[in-house]
């Protein structure tokens, strides 16, 4: 967001890239704005100033920017919905009781529809209020004008350069985490619904199997299953953490293009203002609609953890 | 775009969330919500069967109202005739006084006049020896008299 190196692929890569701190090793050469380069002496802590940098710390960093929001909003929610638990009047509810009464309502109906394990239900339900919840609120910072919160804090970091991404559901990041996060829930579940040897059966004696009488041709089978089933199992929490970021980082990227009209004059100022307004009104489903399809995701995955696909062998 | 520690970090942040969301939020609420649902369940109940309880007495009071109106009826019925029965008697009974009266004044009148007669068939003999003395000019001796008076007045 520099004044002099203002272009448009600037714009949208400054607007792409993560507020990251990491470590960079010893002996890298850092390049600052003006073009001179550093050596480090020992490998350093630091704000990536730019993508290549936050690129090379690799494995070793964090974005403060996705980590801050999502917690910022989860102690939010869980602020908001924890004082209506304690406050909650049963004759005269108003106000946020009667809203977090109809989120709850309506998880607690969408959970009893789809899974019906009463003794886990007591993890699986809240669970899905969080998701829920958690994902509309990080997906509902898109609807924030993209350049607001950045500037925002390009203005109190006092640097220009600064880099600020709002939306935590759309760093991979964040979607992958919470995906792996249910993918470990769901095999923990798995084995304890049907024991670890349940489980590696399911992943190992099926799709396939060989009628009675034919038992040696499972020596041919069972590789071909192995390999299908933990493919299957693996791209659910892959499908499921990529469907959320995919669709989150298109729809920043739209707002982040439309934003780039405001500089183009007053006529497609004009333009960009209703395609924003537009594209904000179209994601108002967007957002609703991933936080949704992330909480039925889980509950089915936790549904067919426990269900015993177990039939004739 | 690239992965690091923030997918721990987002994993850590997700699973302290939802252990916070299990234990201190979603059984408060869904307790307050199943709570609410039993109580507008108890108040509907309690709604119908107020609203049977007002048809039994509606009924019971109906009945009752009925039951009055016949005793008070018959009550009524009872009076009128126990009235006539009254009268009735009154009259009877002021016959009979009256027939009694009549009688006794009869016999009064019946005892005066023999009494009368008695009084004056007493006196009859001495008026008519005092009549005959005055057109006699003479005493008339009562003894000698005495037969003659004494068939005078027996016929009297």
């Amino acid at each position: 967001m520099a004044s002099e190196e203002l272009t448009t692929t600037g714009y949208i890569q400054h607007h792409l890239q993560n507020l990251t701190y990491g470590k960079l090793p010893a002996g890298y050469v850092r390049t600052d704005y003006s073009g001179n380069t550093t050596e480090l002496d020992s490998s350093t802590w630091t704000l990536a100033k730019s993508s290549q940098e936050a690129k090379d710390m690799g494995f070793q960093a964090v974005h403060l920017d996705t980590l801050g929001w999502g917690i910022f909003l989860a102690i939010l929610i869980g602020f908001v919905f924890r004082r209506v638990a304690v406050n909650a009047k049963p004759d005269t509810p108003k106000g946020m009781q009667s809203f977090v009464e109809l989120v709850t309502d309506f998880v607690n109906d969408t959970v009893k529809g789809l899974f019906n394990h009463s003794h886990t239900n007591k993890f699986v339900a809240p669970m899905a209020l969080t998701i829920f919840t958690w994902v509309f609120m990080m997906n509902l910072m898109d609807l924030i004008p993209v350049d607001w919160l950045p500037v925002a804090a390009q203005f109190i970091a006092g640097d220009s350069h600064f880099y600020f991404k709002v939306v935590p559901t759309t760093d991979p990041n964040a979607t992958l985490g919470m995906a792996f996060t249910v993918f470990f829930l769901m095999i923990l579940f798995s084995i304890r619904a049907k024991g670890v040897g349940g489980f590696l059966k399911e992943l190992a004696c099926h799709p396939f199997w060989a009628p009675k009488g034919k038992g040696y041709l499972n020596v041919l089978l069972l590789p071909i299953n192995l390999v299908l089933e933990t493919i299957a199992l693996i791209a659910k929490p892959i499908s499921l953490g990529l469907r959320l970021f995919g669709n989150m980082y298109a729809g920043e990227t739209i707002f982040i293009l439309i934003a780039i009209l405001f500089s183009l004059g007053f006529v497609f100022g004009i333009l960009g203002g209703v395609l924003q307004w537009a594209w904000a009104v179209f994601h108002i489903l967007v957002i609703t609609l991933q936080a949704f399809i992330f909480m039925v995701l889980t509950i089915v995955y936790m549904e067919m953890a426990h269900a015993d696909l177990d039939d004739d062998h | 775009m690239n992965i690091n520690y923030t997918i721990i970090g987002q994993s850590l942040t997700f699973i302290v969330f939802v252990l916070f969301c299990m234990k201190y939020v979603w059984p408060q609420l869904i307790a307050l919500m199943e709570d609410r649902e039993q109580r507008i369940a108890k108040g509907l109940e309690a709604a119908e069967k107020a609203d049977k309880d007002l048809e039994l007495a509606k009924i019971e009071v109906a009945k009752a109202l009925k039951d009055a109106k016949e005793q008070a009826a018959s009550i009524l019925d009872q009076a009128n005739k126990r009235a006539a029965q009254i009268v009735e008697d009154a009259k009877v009974s002021a016959v009979e006084e009256a027939d009694r009266i009549k009688h006794a004044a009869h016999a009064e009148v019946d005892r005066q006049v023999s009494q009368a007669t008695e009084e004056l068939r007493s006196k009859v003999a001495v008026l008519a020896i005092a009549g005959a003395e005055k057109v006699l000019g003479a005493e008339v001796d009562a003894k000698a008299h005495n037969d003659m008076l004494t068939k005078l007045a027996a016929n009297l």
